[in-house]
């Protein structure tokens, strides 16, 4: 009966979490359509001054003009379109934003995942070497080392990169690790800090069973918001490094867009890295909660 | 204050009297150019060379510390102002108002930082005048950079919206925005000014890669992320390694403001 009550509330949870992403997919459509709107230049087609087309075409792109001019016709064209999967068509590159998404996304995707792969492995190792050893000789060092790493700007990171010929991922592993390792570390030494892990410890448990029975459970689910949260971080990264490193990815074409002001693209790039944002952080969040009530 | 504390902070004055100083301490103006030698090494007319311009990089290296380290703390503050009048409003109002502010912040919180500032940059003109490029970059991150603190500052406030002096001068007859001003405010102060330092090495590190990316501050006025542009030519950087010096004074006020921060029970 209360394996069930649990299954219910957790499954009212996931509703209630898939309802604000909706919610806050439409909101971030309508705010980025607004942006577009009302962006300087809007509605200004470099087509008109171009002295090969036709009256009869310049006027009819002004026609198509003309319907999305009032703000309720503008919005209802832009969702209309949206929902059929149409971002619009980018100012720079002159091609439909969904299908550059298409081609970036995998890029960046494949970069991020597998930096973070990188990052949480080296982070997490660090940190369980640290807590094993509790010398301060490897503890200064390795604090050391991460405030080193931290206090470098991503771009610079991005620049050695290029020097060092290492992976994109690398790199965005290397701007992600200090973060994780500094957090692991905190939670690690405040998780074996505790009464119970004392106790298990007086009576004789071993280190693999401490760490993999009182330590884990307890440290999983702010671990996974912390998996959420480093998401975030790592295509924030990705904007410098892919530049950077020439790597065909979102961040690049992010980049690309804000130099040449191209706000159709960034708009609906930054909308697209929103909702994999948050849907990664309320997957993050729902394990989180799943871990956290099987634990107590 | 540990030693090592004391040693940032003495590191941190001394950068801030360089960057005071900078007028009377440089050789050249930092746009003039040498055109004679370009890309020289260090010499007694120039201590740390010059650049591919010519121009005379510590006079460089010191106006752009006066840039970053006037503005990251001023767009700092900014950040912080916005962070507490919302956190302590929302904390303190609850109901909608909490809920909305909260619903905003985790949704901008998700956004990843240079996605959300190149997004508002890009709506800006890109041609703009070097003075005022440093002004558009520094607001706009004081502007944007107020989502985590806001959260820790909400939280703090319902802490202290609970307790009993508050009550005591609810029942007083005190009104909400005396509540808010009197007895709600000083009480945040080491939250406020925790949340302050912190952000000062953000904005510093998200200048730095703003410029280097072509859209912070704009050539020829000089700042640590327009210093470092010239870190892609590393040929130059193996013949003059004075050129690292704008990233290890970077590094050192950055690893400095880290250390300097107060203890992770005010920040949290």
């Amino acid at each position: 009966m209360i394996k069930e009550e649990k299954a219910a509330k957790l499954f009212r949870h996931a509703l209630r979490r898939l309802l604000f992403l909706f919610c806050l997919g439409i909101g971030g459509a309508l705010l980025s359509a607004t942006l577009v709107r009302f962006a300087p230049g809007y509605g200004v087609q470099e087509r008109e001054l171009d002295p090969r087309w036709s009256a009869q075409s310049v006027e009819a792109l002004r026609q198509k003009q003309v319907l999305r001019e009032g703000l309720a016709s503008f919005y209802f064209h832009y969702l209309s379109a949206l929902a059929h999967g149409d971002l619009g068509e980018s100012d720079s590159l002159k091609r439909p934003v969904g299908e550059l998404l298409r081609q970036r996304l995998p890029t960046t995707g494949k970069s991020v995942v597998r930096g973070l792969g990188f990052a949480w492995l080296a982070a997490a190792l660090l940190a369980s070497l640290g807590l094993a050893s509790r010398g301060w000789l490897y503890e200064a060092s390795s604090t050391a080392f991460s405030s080193l790493l931290l206090s470098l700007p991503s771009a610079v990171v991005a620049m050695l990169a290029v020097h060092l010929r290492t992976p994109v991922f690398c790199a965005i592993g290397v701007v992600v690790f200090p973060r994780l390792h500094r957090y692991i570390r905190s939670l690690l030494v405040r998780s074996y800090d505790q009464p119970y892990v004392l106790a298990a410890r007086a009576r004789g448990l071993g280190s693999g069973a401490i760490f993999w029975r009182h330590v884990l459970p307890v440290a999983a689910p702010p671990l996974l918001a912390l998996f959420g949260v480093s998401f975030a971080i790592a295509f924030g990264a990705a904007i410098p490094i892919e530049a950077l490193c020439d790597s065909p990815g979102l961040g690049q074409l992010a980049w690309q867009a804000a130099l040449s002001r191209d706000l159709p693209l960034i708009v609906n790039v930054t909308l697209v890295v929103c909702l994999v944002m948050l849907a990664a952080n309320s997957l993050a969040d729902l394990a989180g909660s799943t871990l956290a009530g099987s634990t107590q | 204050m540990s030693p090592l504390q004391k040693a940032a902070a003495t590191i941190l004055c001394m950068t801030f009297a360089l960057m005071v100083l900078a007028t009377i301490l440089v050789p050249a103006p930092y746009a003039r150019q040498f055109r004679d030698v370009p890309n020289a090494g260090p010499s007694t007319a120039h201590l740390l060379g010059t650049d591919a311009l010519g121009r005379d990089s510590l006079s460089r290296l010191l106006y752009g510390t006066r840039v970053s380290l006037l503005l990251a703390p001023a767009a700092a503050l900014l950040s912080t102002l916005i962070a507490a009048l919302l956190g302590s409003a929302a904390g303190f109002l609850g109901g909608w108002f909490e809920r909305i502010v909260l619903a905003v912040t985790d949704l901008s919180l998700s956004l990843p930082w240079l996605f959300l500032l190149l997004t508002v940059r890009a709506m800006l003109p890109l041609d703009v005048p070097p003075m005022l490029s440093v002004i558009v970059a520094f607001l706009m991150m004081g502007l944007l950079g107020w989502q985590a603190s806001v959260r820790v500052i909400c939280a703090a406030t319902r802490g202290v919206k609970d307790s009993d002096f508050l009550l005591l001068a609810r029942s007083s007859g005190c009104k909400p925005s005396r509540l808010l001003l009197r007895h709600v405010a000083p009480n945040l102060r080491p939250l406020f000014y925790a949340q302050f330092w912190i952000s000062i090495p953000l904005f510093i590190l998200t200048e730095a890669n703003l410029s280097i990316l072509g859209l912070g501050v704009m050539e020829p006025m000089p700042s640590w992320g327009n210093l470092l542009r010239g870190f892609e030519d590393f040929p130059s950087l193996a013949a003059n390694p004075c050129r690292l010096v704008p990233l290890i004074l970077l590094v050192i006020v950055v690893m400095c403001f880290q250390l300097v921060l107060p203890s992770q029970e005010v920040t949290q």
